[in-house]
């Protein structure tokens, strides 16, 4: 140690300062800001509610972008593959309003005569060809790929039909998010159905304990114990079908999840000293299941809930799917695949859009309860 | 006595989203054979990390050895491979975990769980493993060793758990057993019995323990020699006896003044006021100094280096400093410094070991 | 243990004979049943009908002897398909289903896992994010759009395989990779979970004080202790499997019990759709009791938990 350096005037008692070793040294944050904190840094989840607002934004004002009618139908323009402005040059998007196929045969003029024929066109007037390969004469030799420019050929050259129309003629745009606006309501619906039973059922189950609890634990056993497809189906041959009949079919079981959540939340909590002082200050049962329990199951609701939502889009999509969802005129996003999927093979466009769509809500929602899950756990906390 | 282990100058360090954080700021010690060191400190002073990082447990990312050397065997332990490193662990180095109830896997019988090392390091058959562990099952006072080799953990107390976590980390004779707050999940009664149990073991193996606690009756009770940790950084080291007669820093003061004696007739513990600095950001200085009541002007400014007080003690604190004014320790702590002469609190002299 | 495997089968009667009697009364509300909808009957299959359930009788009658046909295994006749008993169209599907369900789940679960276990050991990798990826498309995209883009990309552009009908291997195929979609992604991400959870608790520091090696840390501590929950997220695999075949065998006209099931929703086969969905309402329940029971016999903390009842 070099002792001269040491200044030997630092050898006197430290002057304490105030609070020094008490400081804070990260801000305070409430548990909703702190969650909220945590989630801003999720990009996942992030992505997803931004994907999520803008789909509810679209199902919403989606309809309204033009003239056509959900259900105005014109069979002149049925089958439309999508056009949209400015955007027809990218090949590869297919957005450009042209049909196209591709035919293997011994000549490049036989493959262009299939492709005539199964655009069902007498002269090439709108067929344009890209021959890929120049065929010698054998079997399958020559490769001609054909776009068929439709909508010139039934004078629509200014009508553009971003999404296409389907086979009858109805405005796929208007029709996917009106779709979209059907399912977001189906679901939403039913999970905040879901919520309110399942958070008063398992609360009252939970807070009351004993005999309540044992019984009301019983019959949610052997409601857990039908599968919901079964219910389901029962329930919507039971009722009318259309959304109310989707809507009960979907929430005649649902709640059993989320009353089992809230019940152990419930059950964990109400031991606990925060509970016990304010019942010993003579606070009621409404006050305290209101004030202390649910607030502190808030999170795990809100999280279930975001679980419950993609479910029951898919049960809906699912239930159109096999027919026994909406029936038409309404349009689901189920219904909308239900109708695409039987054109699939010949005109994919009608599938594609509302297939997107239910897989970025899917996608979205699932993210983002992921996200929400990490978020408000407060084992992460730290 | 001859050294076995000797660590210089080890940095340690935990890469996290908030930053770097200094959890072990140049630790420098040494073991000898079959002694018993303890290393005493709060929360968070960087004991068990310094001690993991001995068998190089330390997880990484996101911890990794900074600096410094381990050196044991004629082996740098820090720069070894993970592949050397495994035949030295369990074999050489076994380590004894704090919790009991959560470092058996539950799912694998507990013969089983014993006999692992053995057939690894000591290259046994099947046959002679068990009956060796059904030997280590005795040695550590488990009653029907043969049946129970065949149970899983949950069939066991806690106190029995932690007798199975002591014949594994045995299994194989280890030079040394690094005992991580071995008593800390454990009842009182059982605390003393686990830790006559190793005090036992270690007079007929021979090994060398290093024992982290942060009870200071435990150090009287098992400890030759004690470190005193800080902030990742060892404040003071000594004999047992020169800690708790003659203790040189304030934080041992502080240590000392708030342990809880059945003799002790004041009124109050004295508590060490404030807690330890976020290692994030450590501060400059003495990290002691903003709960210090004795700091030092110096003390914001530098570090203490190591003042020696005798050939086996040594202290970080200016206070030593031949500049330093005189300061006596608290008259409580004092009193107990007396109160422990009395009583003999480690009452291995260092010359009467053999 | 039996006490607690014979409380559970009790369950599962009750549960049975609840989906029993809502079905029964559901029959007789419903429009088009056999009382209602006699223009959908010819006069032959009539005269079975009312012999056979008396259907002249009163309800509480009726209901009687619909349990009692039950208990001996018999699910009445299809309105539509030439009287055939319920019970001989259900074993000519069940096995169709079974084939396709058993192969979707194989090649689920062993995809999935090894999915799984690789983004946990390479916690925070590249390979970790993909797995991430494909566990989220796989349990949020419904697997009738994958059976669609799979049928239209590989089936009808490429031409690589059969888009419909179930004759032989070929065939199964595209089935089975749209069917086996929900249980990799399930099966990934549980697995992933687990095993970082695993990886990171006390034993397996104790093992490596041990000096164990890092393949005996992976999987001889690790992946046993982490594919014991596994069996837990079967039940939702299963019934994904059930929802999975009423839409994959429509799409690829399968026949299976699925596209039965669907065509006697359309064609209001009663019978055929109470036979039916009995049997699912049998199979969810089985499914979960075994995997209950088989949860006990894997987790030794549970078995002695269940032992000491």
């Amino acid at each position: 140690m070099d002792k001269e350096k040491l200044n030997k005037d630092l050898f006197v008692p430290a002057k304490p300062d105030e609070n020094e070793s008490e400081q804070i040294q990260r801000p305070n944050l409430t548990y909703w800001q702190d969650a909220w904190r945590r989630l801003k840094t999720n990009k996942g989840a992030i992505f997803g509610l931004i994907v999520i607002v803008l789909i509810a934004v679209m199902s919403i004002i989606g309809p309204h972008f033009n003239d056509d009618g959900v259900d105005d139908q014109d069979l002149g323009l049925s089958k439309l593959p999508p056009r949209v402005q400015g955007l027809e040059s990218i090949q590869w998007l297919r957005l450009d309003g042209t049909k196209t196929e591709t035919y293997e045969a011994a000549s490049v003029d036989a493959a262009k005569d299939r492709i005539r024929q199964r655009f069902t066109q007498r002269d090439d007037e709108f067929i344009t060809y890209d021959v890929k390969r120049e065929g010698d004469g054998s079997k399958d030799s020559a490769k001609v790929t054909g776009y068929y420019h439709i909508y010139e050929a039934k004078g629509l050259q200014d009508e553009y039909f971003w999404f296409g129309t389907d086979t009858l003629g109805r405005d796929l745009f208007t029709r996917t998010w009106y779709g979209t606006r059907i399912s977001l309501l189906i679901a939403f619906v039913a999970a905040a159905i879901d919520m309110l039973i399942g958070v008063a059922y398992g609360g009252i189950s939970g807070y009351f304990g004993g005999r309540t609890d044992n019984v009301m634990q019983r019959i949610i056993e052997i409601l857990v114990g039908i599968p919901n497809l079964v219910v389901v189906i029962l329930m919507i041959m039971i009722l009318d079908p259309g959304i109310i009949a989707i809507i009960i079919a979907l929430t005649i079981t649902g709640w059993t999840g989320m009353a089992r959540i809230v019940r152990g939340q419930v059950l964990k909590l109400k031991g606990q000293e925060f509970v016990l002082a304010s019942r010993t200050l003579g606070s009621s049962h409404p006050r305290i299941l209101s004030k202390h329990l649910i607030p502190n199951t808030l999170g795990m609701i809100i999280v279930n809930t975001m679980f419950t939502i993609p479910n029951a889009i898919f049960f809906e999509a699912f239930l159109s799917f096999i027919g026994l969802g909406l029936q038409p005129p309404d349009a689901s996003l189920g219904t909308l695949i239900n109708d695409g999927f039987k054109a699939l093979q010949i005109n994919p466009h009608i599938m594609i859009f509302p297939a997107i769509v239910i897989s970025l809500i899917m996608i979205g929602f699932n993210i983002l309860a992921d996200g929400l899950r990490d978020a408000l756990d407060p084992k992460m906390r730290e | 006595m001859e050294k076995i282990l000797e660590v210089n100058d080890l940095h340690i360090s935990f890469d996290t989203y908030g930053g770097e954080v200094k959890a072990v700021r140049g630790v420098t010690f040494d073991l000898k054979k079959g002694e018993t060191l303890a290393i005493v400190g709060e929360s968070g002073s960087g004991k068990s990390v310094t001690t993991r990082a001995l068998a190089r447990l330390i997880p990484s990312p996101p911890g990794r050895i900074k600096q410094g050397e381990i050196l044991f065997d004629g082996k740098d332990l820090a720069k070894l491979k993970e592949k050397e490193m495994q035949q030295i662990r369990g074999k050489d180095i076994s380590t004894i975990f704090q919790d009991p109830m959560t470092s058996l896997n539950p799912t694998m019988k507990i013969g089983n769980q014993i006999m692992e090392g053995l057939i690894k390091h000591q290259k046994m058959s099947r046959a002679q493993a068990k009956s060796r562990a059904i030997e280590l099952l005795e040695l550590v006072g488990l009653p029907n060793p043969t049946e129970r080799i065949n149970q899983y953990p949950h069939q066991f107390s806690g106190g029995q758990r932690q007798r199975v976590v002591i014949a594994i980390a045995l299994a194989c004779n280890p030079k040394i057993l690094i005992a991580d707050e071995p008593t800390t999940a454990l009842d009182v009664t059982i605390q003393a019995q686990i830790l006559e149990l190793m005090k036992d073991i270690q007079k007929k193996t021979e090994s060398s323990i290093i024992f982290i606690t942060h009870d200071l009756g435990v150090v009287a009770n098992v400890a030759d020699r004690v470190a005193v940790m800080y902030a990742g950084k060892i404040v003071e080291i000594g004999t047992v006896d020169e800690i708790f007669y003659n203790p040189k820093h304030p934080y041992t003061w502080g240590l000392l003044g708030s342990m809880p004696t059945l003799d002790s007739t004041e009124d109050s513990l004295i508590a060490i006021p404030g807690s330890p600095p976020d290692m994030l950001k450590p501060p400059k200085g003495d990290a002691f100094a903003p709960r210090n009541e004795y700091a030092l002007e110096i003390d914001k400014e530098m570090e203490p280096p190591m003042f020696k007080v005798s050939d086996t003690h040594y202290a970080a604190t200016w206070l030593l400093h031949e500049y330093a004014p005189d300061i006596e320790p608290p008259e409580a702590v004092k009193r107990r410094m007396k109160g422990f002469a009395q009583t003999g609190a480690g009452e291995s002299k260092e010359g009467e070991r053999p | 243990m039996a006490r607690y495997i014979l409380q559970r089968l009790g369950y599962m009667l009750l549960t049975l004979f609840l989906i029993a009697t809502f079905s029964f009364f559901l029959m007789k509300m419903l429009p088009g049943s056999p009382m209602k909808a006699e223009e959908k009957l010819s006069e032959a299959q009539l005269e079975i009908l009312y012999e056979k359930y008396n259907l002249d009788d009163p309800v509480p009658v009726q209901y009687i002897n619909y349990l009692g046909n039950l208990v001996q295994g018999d699910l009445g006749v299809s309105f539509q398909l030439n009287n055939q008993p319920v019970t001989d169209l259900l074993a000519s599907r069940i096995p169709v289903s079974a084939h396709l369900g058993f192969q979707a789940m194989i090649l689920g679960t062993i995809l999935g896992m090894l999915l799984g276990l690789v983004a946990a050991v390479r916690n925070n990798s590249w390979i970790d994010y993909t797995s991430n990826v494909i566990s989220v498309i796989g349990i949020s995209i419904p697997s009738f759009i994958f059976a669609g883009l799979l049928q239209y990309f590989v089936g009808v552009k490429l031409g690589l395989l059969p888009i419909a009908f179930w004759e032989g291997f070929k065939h199964t195929i595209m089935p089975t990779i749209a069917l086996a979609i929900f249980p990799l992604a399930i099966a990934a991400r549980f697995l992933r979970t687990e095993m970082i959870e695993v990886l990171g608790s006390d034993y397996i520091v104790t093992a490596r004080a041990k000096g164990v090696t890092k393949g005996g840390i992976m999987f001889k501590h690790g992946l046993r202790n982490a594919l014991i929950p596994l069996v837990t997220v079967m039940g939702p695999m299963a019934v994904s499997l059930m929802t999975g075949t009423l839409v994959i065998e429509q799409i690829f006209s399968i026949p299976g019990i699925g596209e039965q099931f669907v065509t006697s929703v359309t064609t209001n086969d009663f019978p055929v759709i109470m036979g039916t969905t009995l049997f699912f309402a049998f199979f969810f329940i089985l499914i979960i009791l075994v995997i209950d029971i088989l949860y006990g016999i894997i987790d030794p903390r549970i078995r002695l938990a269940g032992g000491k009842d």
